[in-house]
């Protein structure tokens, strides 16, 4: 029973990280209809940012990511810039392909650069722990959880008490009726892309702190985020954030009571039989012709 | 011009019949056949993905159970190399179609965006299945295929002519799909899928019966290339790179066309050889397909066939307007 308690907490602090990344890639996908399928390698290039900043220069990982988002917003806004606004033709489609291969050329120079070797971030936070209960949890799935509330709820201020926000939502319901009324839609669209990656950049460095990782790690990290933004409704924040923690439980539990081996397997199962009862996520809206 | 077009026709197949007598060398007789097995994969992944426009980016799934599937009846069957794993080749495509109506119609109740997103979750549980059914698939011990016991000399012919029955039938199917009614109920999906419902297409079915054909030449595909292989492994078997490569390849000639994903095919895959013998470090490999990639799609987003048809038509129109 105490293992089961143990797996929940565990679930919800990791679903916490999870979240974070996945409110880039639904965030993303709501103002601009584009599923940034490279969100995985950005993670996982934020990951290795931290570890990079953290082995030459002996920067805490936390503070670390006060240079590594500002530099990943800056590359979201070139990615953006460079690869997704030049597409004039059939964007949604287009753009899965043009990041997934972003996503092949991360892996590629993330490779010859750091190796393929797995490397684990290393910190006081992640090796100590302390007691709840009956059980021991390192600190850092504390410290991550935090940093993911902070975060969410500074995105969440950003969303609805700034004109930024404002524009952005408008950009979210109907781009062409936004453009109407003078919101810079392409501006919007590209700040937005920014946040989304620099949310991957901290996403990164939570995720490389609780799990070891190697370039290769985006293409689980991925496959995990898709189905976490499907399942809570593609665009919708609030869906993401359920998912994330609702998922994470699912699987720390399934590894405790039956095995860590199906674990990830269970996760596409519920996928699926979501997808058979209600196609459009948790908190989508249903998809046709937009009037 | 019907004429020219049959004759240019019966060249090139003459000629790729005579091929492997004209260059004999197995290194280039091993590229041809893998140019050929991408081409046939690069078809059928477009009469599905060019005809409905649902960007499919889990066909490797296919190409997965397709190779298992010989691999695991060679096995228990204990067949011995030769012309019988040839025959059971189309029985392994029509398995991989068997697990395509379950898979095709889950992931067809969705639209477009969503429809790729999922079928890229499929491919993700498909991959950690093969590693994880250890006693169906022997996880990542992988699984050693019969070796054919026809000389070193003509080792590669019998795999050469296959696979190009293979690709001239999944291109008569591709063919006749694109000019029967039901492809035109087809191509009515990808422009407006509501409006063609509402006209009477059968949406539904329609796109989830061209899904399992596109499948089950995909899975002969896996299977052919298992057993040249000799061997898989579910890394090899369930490849990512697998859902890249054919889409690039399908993308590069035109989505959509009848000779756009053989010509891309020809093209990118014996490309993708060189590279992959010039700069084997993965890096350097990874780096120069994702550019690649990237290259093709903003600079050529319609396809090689698609712009050479609008050039070929605006040319034909000026000289027309000169003669009259």
């Amino acid at each position: 029973m105490t293992l089961i308690v143990d797996a929940v907490i565990t679930g919800i602090l990791t679903g916490g990280i999870y979240a974070l990344m996945a409110s880039g890639l639904t965030l993303i996908f709501g103002v601009m209809d584009i599923i940034n399928v490279g969100q995985g390698a950005l993670v996982i290039l934020g990951a290795y940012l931290s570890y990079y900043l953290q082995q030459k220069f002996h920067i805490d990982l936390f503070a670390g990511l006060l240079i590594t988002m500002p530099v990943m917003f800056l590359l979201g806004l070139f990615l953006e810039w460079a690869f997704i606004r030049p597409i004039k033709r059939d964007r949604p489609t287009l753009s899965i392909l043009v990041t997934f291969a972003i996503a092949l050329i991360i892996e590629g120079i993330l490779g010859f650069a750091f190796t393929n070797n797995i490397v684990q971030l290393k910190a006081w936070y992640i090796t100590a722990s302390f007691k709840v209960g009956e059980f021991y949890l390192a600190y850092i799935y504390v410290f991550g959880f935090a940093l993911s509330v902070i975060l969410l709820s500074g995105l969440y201020l950003l969303l609805y008490r700034t004109k930024f926000g404002y524009s952005l939502q408008a950009s979210m319901q109907d781009r062409t009726a936004a453009q109407l009324i003078g919101i810079d839609v392409e501006q919007v669209s590209m700040i937005t892309f920014g946040i989304g990656v620099a949310l991957a950049a901290a996403g990164g460095m939570a995720y490389g702190a609780t799990s070891a990782f190697n370039p290769g790690s985006l293409y689980d990290l991925i496959s995990r985020l898709l189905v976490i933004i499907i399942l809570g409704g593609m665009g919708s924040l609030r869906g993401a954030l359920i998912a994330s923690l609702g998922m994470l439980v699912i699987e720390d539990v399934t590894s405790v009571i039956w095995s860590p081996v199906w674990a990830t397997t269970v996760f596409f199962i519920l996928l699926i039989v979501v997808m058979i009862v209600r196609p459009q996520g948790l908190f989508g809206r249903a998809e046709g012709r937009k009037q | 011009m019907i004429m020219t077009k049959r004759i240019g026709l019966a060249i090139i197949i003459l000629a790729s019949i005579i091929f492997p007598r004209v260059f004999p060398n197995p290194a280039v007789m091993t590229v041809a056949i893998f140019t050929l097995l991408y081409a046939t994969a690069t078809v059928a992944w477009n009469i599905f993905a060019g005809y409905t426009g649902y960007i499919a980016l889990g066909h490797a799934a296919f190409f997965g159970i397709g190779s298992y599937a010989l691999a695991i009846m060679c096995v228990n069957w204990h067949i011995l190399g030769g012309n019988i794993p040839f025959v059971l080749v189309p029985v392994a495509g029509l398995i991989a179609a068997i697990f395509s109506v379950p898979l095709g119609w889950i992931s067809l109740r969705v639209r477009k965006h969503t429809f790729v997103v999922i079928t890229i979750a499929i491919f993700f549980i498909m991959q950690p299945m093969a590693f994880n059914l250890r006693s169906i698939t022997q996880g990542s011990i992988g699984i050693s295929l019969p070796i054919p016991h026809w000389s070193n000399v003509s080792f590669h012919l019998p795999f050469y002519y296959y696979a190009l029955a293979m690709l001239i039938l999944a291109q008569i199917v591709s063919w006749w799909i694109r000019n029967s009614k039901y492809g035109l109920g087809l191509l009515a999906i990808r422009d407006d899928e509501d409006r063609a419902l509402g006209l009477g297409v059968n949406t539904g079915p329609s796109k989830l019966i061209v899904f399992v054909i596109s499948a089950f030449f995909v899975g002969m595909v896996g299977a052919l290339h298992a057993y040249f292989q000799g061997s898989i492994y579910p890394a090899f078997a369930f490849d990512p790179l697998f859902d890249i490569a054919i889409a690039l390849m399908g993308f590069l000639g035109g989505l959509g066309t009848l000779s756009g994903p053989i010509l891309g095919a020809l093209i990118l895959e014996p490309t993708q050889r060189y590279f992959t013998m010039q700069f084997s470090a993965n890096g350097y490999y990874l780096i120069i397909y994702g550019a690649l990639f990237l290259a093709i799609i903003l600079l050529l987003p319609e396809g090689i066939v698609p712009t050479l048809d609008k050039y070929w038509m605006k040319w034909n129109a000026v000289r027309n307007g000169i003669q009259s």
